[in-house]
């Protein structure tokens, strides 16, 4: 009975915790995204309008189209670069601990200070990147300052963020890997990359799978990237969702409008949640 | 596994509601700052609470120390008001937490507001109506034109206690390295261009001219520099855009030849306000477009020499967009505290010789003197006249390094923020800004046409 007090007794302070952090504002977000209040007057309930607000923004195609964009391209080199480095790290026989140190430390920065270190590698004339590219005679980029580039640069500067996190958990999803399965192989005449095709990704696909779904909620909240480097532009070719929230929310006084942004992109990552929960469920069974 | 991994995603999920939601959390209505009971509407005879904010940071000595004086000696005076609170977050206006405050009757009685959010302020009910209060004032009869930013449908919901017109800053020593004259900068925007080429020409890292582009302080420069050349960035009745015009198209047309022409803007980006004073600090940049204020700002925030900076009138200028700031009052004051809290701005901010306006003691503090700002009194008016007075008496910094913006400025009328959502717009205009600026090819007919359709659109939608 005593053990028993003491779970709900935890229990209860989760769900307390829960409940005040995370559905009553969650709530509240859906609620304020119906009503028009200026934190004086009763709120009015206006229906869709603030929905339709945000829809008629010039911004909000624009938004929609480079946060997806930047998913994409956030998968093809975020998903596939942690993975290729973890699957390296696995086959080093020495300094593997240290390698694994050195790509977990740009984690380990504030996200501030790592993008505002590409601020300075992405400079124009006298920034690192350029400076690489002189060095082999090829031309400068334009990096932030061009709208065919500035998007990419972006995806650059979270993927390096975020390759340890990612190398992290493929290397200890690899390393639960039976090596008799690499042996069985082996002597079966298969090369590296058979080995990959035919052992490794079948045996990790559940983590490959569940981390395609967390980076594709995770990417599509971009905000930080757009908001120290480029500001939304040039021409508004970095405007995220997220970033246009908050512009709404706190540079235009429209926090009814932010609201009913959060909630189109809730909508929209729900469903990804949802596929990650039935992978999960599938996962455990 | 599965239910850690539930909640790490609903952790994601849930980031972005906290922060929109946060405003949510409210408590309930009382009134704003206090818990003294009010009295009667008209009534100034109970003891009164109030709440101040904008209290200059511990890092910020000797201003702070002043403040602290200023309060102790306004509530000697006025013995039946106390001042529960004053806050020293920076910045003052903080938009982000405004709402929150306010929805959690945690916003300040008196809280200070700069012009870009005086006009939303204003059109969302916001701010208290201190129209029947302002007659108390002495010095409010006195007021430039700047009292009109406040000013909406007859009725007056703060008072500016900071202004400035906009002008063109220039580093002395860079122009004469180039050959120029610092004492006789340029008066036209063909100069501006001229002068450019010339720093720029001095070597590696040196900037002619900079200028913002992004995080709404493009679109923001935009209408400073549309101003100067006598457009306007709506129509009076603020229906309508009013930018795609020869002036407007000019201000682009300039850039582009300073950019792309000449090579004389360098080709780093200005995204946010701190970007281009840190550069303009750096000493190898020339010229930007900015108020007196910013002299101040690069020797106080950003450690440049600044005896090496100069200000000037804008070139060719037909209009002065009006910078500055001032103070409102909480909506959910009682009448009492309004008369309060006006009572302390007015002792505070508003009386030559008193509060920040005591330039003796100032001078004493080792608080700069001198500079022409801030400018809230029409020059013919006793207040005005008595400031101008006491702030040459004490100048403690270079009035020469004000005195062509002093000058040039003379006549030019104020024009205010293009209206309640100015802040819309200059995102708005922060695209053909960044376009000219990254885009040689950059099509100025087109980026005006598309940007004067967005804001029409948005002025349509607002009603």
């Amino acid at each position: 009975m005593r053990r028993n007090v003491t779970a709900y007794g935890f229990l209860c302070g989760a769900l307390i915790c829960f409940a005040f952090f995370s559905w009553y504002p969650m709530i509240w977000e859906v609620v304020l995204s119906f009503q028009q209040t200026n934190f004086v007057d009763p709120p009015v309930w206006v229906g869709l309008e603030n929905f339709v607000t945000v829809f008629e923004d010039a911004a909000f195609g624009p938004a929609w189209k480079n946060t997806v964009m930047f998913t994409v391209l956030a998968l093809v080199f975020g998903y596939g670069v942690p993975f290729v480095v973890a699957l390296v790290l696995n086959e080093l026989r020495h300094a593997r601990a240290y390698l694994r140190f050195v790509v977990y430390l740009p984690v380990m920065l504030p996200p501030a200070v790592g993008v505002l270190l590409f601020q300075w590698f992405y400079e124009p004339e006298y920034g690192l990147f350029n400076q690489v590219l002189g060095f082999f005679h090829l031309p400068a980029l334009d990096w932030l300052n061009s709208t065919d580039t500035a998007l990419i640069s972006l995806v650059v500067v979270s993927t390096w963020m975020n390759l340890g996190t990612g190398t992290l958990i493929y290397l200890a999803a690899l390393q639960t890997i039976p090596g008799e399965l690499y042996e069985a192989a082996e002597l079966d005449g298969a090369g590296i990359l058979k080995r990959i095709w035919h052992v490794t990704i079948p045996q990790t696909k559940l983590i490959l799978l569940v981390m395609l779904l967390l980076q594709i909620v995770a990417t599509m909240q971009v905000f930080i990237e757009p908001f120290l480097l480029t500001g939304g532009g040039p021409e508004n070719s970095t405007v995220s969702v997220v970033y246009l929230m908050y512009q709404y929310a706190f540079n235009f006084g429209n926090i009814n409008g932010g609201n009913a942004l959060g909630v189109m992109l809730m909508i929209v990552l729900m469903v990804f949640s949802a596929i990650y929960l039935r992978v999960s469920r599938e996962d455990k069974s | 596994m599965t239910r850690s991994g539930y909640r790490r995603t609903m952790g994601l999920l849930l980031a972005t509601a906290l922060g929109l939601t946060a405003a949510a959390c409210g408590s309930e209505e009382k009134p704003a700052g206090n818990e003294s009971k009010p009295t009667a509407q008209g009534s100034a005879a109970g003891p009164v609470s109030i709440t101040v904010n904008c209290m200059p940071p511990k890092t910020n000595k000797a201003q702070r120390a002043t403040f602290e004086e200023d309060l102790a000696a306004f509530q000697q005076l006025n013995p039946n008001i106390k001042v529960e609170k004053a806050t020293d977050a920076f910045p003052c206006y903080e938009p982000r937490t405004f709402e929150a405050k306010l929805a959690g009757g945690q916003l300040e009685t008196v809280f200070y507001v700069n012009f870009p959010n005086v006009g939303r302020l204003m059109e969302s009910g916001q701010a208290a109506d201190i129209t029947p209060y302002v007659g108390e004032l002495k010095t409010f009869k006195d007021y430039n034109a700047s009292i009109e930013i406040f000013k909406k449908d007859g009725k007056i919901y703060g008072l500016p206690t900071d202004g400035y017109g906009m002008g063109l800053v220039y580093n002395r020593e860079v122009f004469t390295k180039a050959g120029l004259d610092p004492n006789n900068p340029p008066k036209t925007w063909a100069d501006v261009q001229a002068a450019a080429k010339k720093i720029a020409a001095l070597g590696p890292g040196y900037v002619g001219f900079g200028e913002y582009s992004g995080n709404n302080v493009g679109g923001w420069h935009f209408t400073a520099s549309l101003y100067g050349r006598g457009g306007d960035v709506i129509t009076p009745d603020g229906k309508k855009a009013a930018f795609n015009t020869p002036e407007g198209k000019a201000v682009l047309e300039n850039l582009r030849q300073m950019r792309w022409a000449d090579n004389s803007m360098g080709s780093k980006l200005y995204i946010d306000w701190p970007a281009l004073m840190k550069a303009m600090a750096g000493g190898k940049m020339g010229m930007m477009v900015g108020a007196p204020d910013v002299l101040i700002g690069l020797r106080n925030d950003f450690q440049a020499k600044f005896e090496n900076y100069a200000v000037t009138s804008l070139p060719e200028a037909k209009a002065l967009f009006n910078g500055g700031a001032g103070y409102m009052i909480n909506p959910k004051a009682t009448p009492e505290q309004i008369r309060a809290g006006l009572k302390w701005i007015e002792y505070e901010f508003l009386t030559p010789g008193k509060g920040q306006l005591d330039y003796v003691r100032a001078k004493g503090a080792n608080l700069t003197v001198g500079q022409p700002y801030p400018d809230l009194y029409g020059a013919d008016t006793p207040s005005g006249q008595e400031v101008l007075k006491l702030r040459a008496e004490n100048a403690n910094v270079d009035p020469g390094q004000f005195a062509l913006w002093v000058e040039g400025s003379k006549g030019i009328p104020a024009k205010a923020e293009p209206g309640p959502y100015a802040q819309e717009i200059y995102a708005i205009l922060d695209t053909p800004m960044s376009a000219v600026l990254t885009r040689q090819d950059a099509d100025i007919d087109k980026l005006l046409a598309d940007a004067e359709a967005k804001v029409n659109a948005l002025l349509e939608q607002k009603g």
